[in-house]
């Protein structure tokens, strides 16, 4: 499966175009501490943090690329690969945890075919789990892009995924 | 309010608010009010006002309607469907819908708390200056800058006894005397809104629901302290906080709250919003300067402290969104009457998140002080489902946790500490007698571990043996020395780590042995888990005796595992389980084992 995104990945790299990425970088160039709202900024622009930006942000801020790759794999926002169109969070903070939030991510795992942080092959899901969502009132909570649901249970995992299936991929 | 006052509709737009449809809600009553000319048939005007979050999540939408006839009635579950016949009965016809209002729980829910902090939080609309004023906005500020010294405004906070509400309890005027003293003309002011610790939703709440009170404290602050800089650092997780909050930072700026000669009172003051980027360490102090700076986010040693040396090299002071939320109320109110409320070590009020296994769950404010069995049974309506309570946990992945017995101590720093919790941010996790003690342990200890920075080996290295072990009990292969290789090892962990990460991490298991030390022993010498949680040592079977024969597991099976005919005992096909554990949570009679 990781082969499978790493192929793609190295195909789409020359497609990227860069003058997104030097807009993001005119904006902050001045401010102390610009490499995380650049960061932020390409990755909401890219959806990913493709290497030929993280060389351009290295070449045009003055750090080595070594540190944005230290700070990309650090922070759990950022991500190197594309992603998935539609990205399923759910929670597993302390409430979701303790009101079966673990049977939520499982029978995702087996509906998808993917684990935690994984983007199916047809770039339709990417899986993640989260630290709270804040929501607790409504756990185990699961979210579809925006949409929330609440008080899942393993019959509603069916029925997102079977309704998200049918959506468009564009 | 007065008595020709307009009819006011207040609809809670928290993310709980919104995630259960209150735009549609709002959306309805804007509509209908219009259509069915409502202004003109009451001969009032009618607003709708959407507010921040009220803290019974659970219960969204509510919406409030304040008429000069029937004063306050808040209705809740509210949806857009219903809307326009609220809108007759209610505010045309005048009669309160007795059918559809919030049960009384509500009222002993609201009334049982205690609101200085949350005052704001769903009453006024968190984007509006001028609703924001009306409740004595800024006015605290001004006070300070016309009538008091920055000293004077020091040791008024200190007078108080304000303390950190981030977890640590330092108190808050000592920790601004210390960045006074340093040194320099140049000093930031950070207010740390990274609330990672899950099960706690407070501070998030409090940037949704009133903004501007945050930026007021943090004004007060800056000119006590003498900074014109300060940094919010907010989750990335939290987006309608960051958007509220810059919308307010925005109006301070065109209203001349922020930016230079503050309404002219000389003192100048400019705010700016970092997004953190999913990365609990963060919410550390010196792992939230270097992520501000663009690091990594990793904690350093202190000494030097951030109020000496802190934000690239300045002096800076760092305090909590919920400490800012305090200020402007000992400012207004002064600090006699602050330090009258909670107790001898904790003053003013705490705000709890209330979670798990209890019948309201919700943001709760309450003097400091409060038993915890007051919180949880007379605020929160006590634990849901008919099942009984097990143990509390309070203070997220650094805290632990309290059993019944305990369970009249109060909520404050000391006695939490001395109880083996602490108080952290203030999330309280209820669980009930299905939740397994060691299966809580390795859940927070698996957190702990994923968010460890890996500077420091003890924190890093130590946690992942811990969490080894922890994970060969769960699964039966526990042996009986474990126990006290777990207890060696957090020991170690707590001396030796470089931050308050490492140096907590322990305690959720520490505390757990302590008090539930036999959950362990039956997990290890009998491979069994009394609560019936860890999935390994589950024998996925129906008890007879406690059957009653009602068919709930078998609704609640996604794969037709169980057999059941009315009237007969359930059976549970072992080959068809896939072992998701939902027919044991959908049974209310604990017969599934």
């Amino acid at each position: 499966m990781s082969e499978a995104v790493a192929q793609q990945t190295t195909e789409q790299e020359p497609e990227i175009d860069l003058s997104l990425a030097n807009k993001i970088i005119d904006k902050y160039i001045d401010m102390p501490g610009n490499l995380m709202p650049v960061l932020q900024g390409a990755q909401d622009e890219y959806g990913y943090i493709p290497r030929a930006v993280a060389d351009l942000i290295a070449e045009r801020l003055n750090v080595y690329p070594s540190q944005i790759y230290g700070v990309l794999t650090f922070y759990a926002q950022f991500h190197l690969k594309p992603r998935g169109r539609f990205i399923i969070r759910v929670c597993v903070g302390t409430a979701c945890h303790v009101q079966g939030a673990p049977r939520i991510v499982e029978t995702f795992f087996d509906k998808l075919g993917i684990g935690h942080a994984e983007t199916t092959p047809d770039l339709r899901y990417t899986f993640e789990k989260v630290a709270c969502l804040g929501a607790c009132g409504m756990a185990p909570l699961a979210m579809v892009n925006d949409a929330t649901y609440g008080s899942m249970t393993v019959q509603k995992v069916d029925q997102i995924v079977t309704d998200y299936n049918q959506r468009p991929l564009k | 309010m007065s008595e020709n006052a307009a009819i006011k509709i207040l609809i809670c737009q928290g993310t709980g608010g919104i995630s259960m449809g209150a735009k549609e809600v709002e959306a309805a009553f804007v509509k209908h009010l219009a259509e069915k000319g409502v202004d003109a048939l009451v001969g009032k005007r009618c607003d709708v006002i959407k507010t921040g979050c009220r803290g019974l999540c659970a219960n969204d939408v509510l919406v409030d309607i304040i008429t000069p006839e029937q004063g306050r009635v808040t209705y809740d579950f509210v949806k857009p469907e219903e809307v326009e016949q609220i809108i007759d009965e209610h505010i045309v016809n005048k009669s309160i819908m007795e059918k559809r209002k919030a049960k009384p729980y509500y009222n002993t829910f609201v009334d049982k708390q205690m609101r200085v902090v949350m005052t704001g939080c769903g009453q006024i609309d968190p984007d509006s200056l001028d609703a924001y004023k009306e409740e004595d906005g800024f006015k605290a500020i001004e006070k300070c800058v016309k009538s008091m010294k920055p000293e004077e405004v020091i040791e008024e906070v200190k007078k108080s006894g304000l303390r950190g509400r981030g977890g640590g309890g330092f108190p808050t005027g000592m920790k601004w005397s210390f960045c006074k003293a340093s040194p320099g003309d140049h000093k930031y002011l950070i207010c740390n809104a990274d609330e990672g610790d899950p099960g706690a939703f407070m501070d998030r709440s409090l940037l949704e629901g009133d903004p501007y009170c945050i930026i007021e404290g943090m004004m007060i602050a800056a000119y006590a302290i003498g900074c014109d800089f300060g940094y919010v650092y907010v989750r990335a997780e939290y987006p309608l906080a960051v958007q509220r909050l810059q919308h307010a930072i925005d109006v301070c700026y065109e209203q001349g709250y922020l930016g230079k000669n503050i309404q002219g009172w000389g003192i100048n003051f400019d705010m700016r919003i970092k997004m953190g980027a999913g990365a609990f360490v963060c919410g550390e102090e010196t792992a939230l300067m270097a992520s501000i700076e663009g690091h990594r986010g990793m904690s350093r040693p202190r000494p030097p402290f951030p109020a000496v040396r802190g934000l690239w090299g300045y002096p800076t002071n760092i305090n909590n969104v919920e400490t800012f939320g305090n200020v402007r109320h000992i400012i207004n109110k002064g600090s006699a009457w602050y330090a009258s409320l909670g107790t001898e070590t904790t003053k003013g009020t705490k705000i709890f998140a209330v979670t798990g296994k209890v019948k309201h769950t919700g943001l709760v404010e309450v003097p400091a002080g409060m038993k915890i069995s007051e919180v949880i049974y007379d605020v929160c309506g006590g634990i849901a489902n008919n099942r009984k309570f097990k143990a509390v946990q309070a203070g997220g992945p650094s805290g632990g946790c309290i059993p019944a017995d305990i369970l009249d101590t109060p909520v404050d720093y000391d006695s939490l500490i001395k109880a083996g919790a602490m108080m952290g941010s203030g999330g309280l996790v209820v669980m009930d007698e299905t939740t397994c003690m060691v299966d809580v342990s390795r859940f927070f200890l698996n957190f702990t571990r994923m968010e460890s920075c890996g500077k420091c080996v003890p924190c890093r290295i130590g946690l992942k043996v811990m969490l080894d072990i922890l994970e060969r009990i769960t699964e039966g292969h526990g042996e009986i020395s474990d126990i006290e290789t777990l207890q060696d090892l957090g020991a170690a962990i707590k001396k030796a780590s470089l931050c308050g990460l490492g140096q907590t991490a322990p305690n959720p298991i520490l505390s757990t042995i302590n008090y539930f030390r036999h959950e362990y022993e039956a997990h290890i010498n009998d491979k069994r888990c009394p609560s019936n949680c860890c999935k390994e040592l589950l024998l996925w079977q129906v008890v007879e005796d406690k059957c009653v024969k009602c068919g709930a597991c078998k609704k609640a099976c996604p794969v037709d595992a169980i057999v059941w005919e009315k009237g007969q005992l359930a059976f549970l096909d072992k080959e068809k389980c896939t072992k998701c554990k939902s027919c044991y949570d959908a049974c209310r009679f604990m017969a599934i084992e």
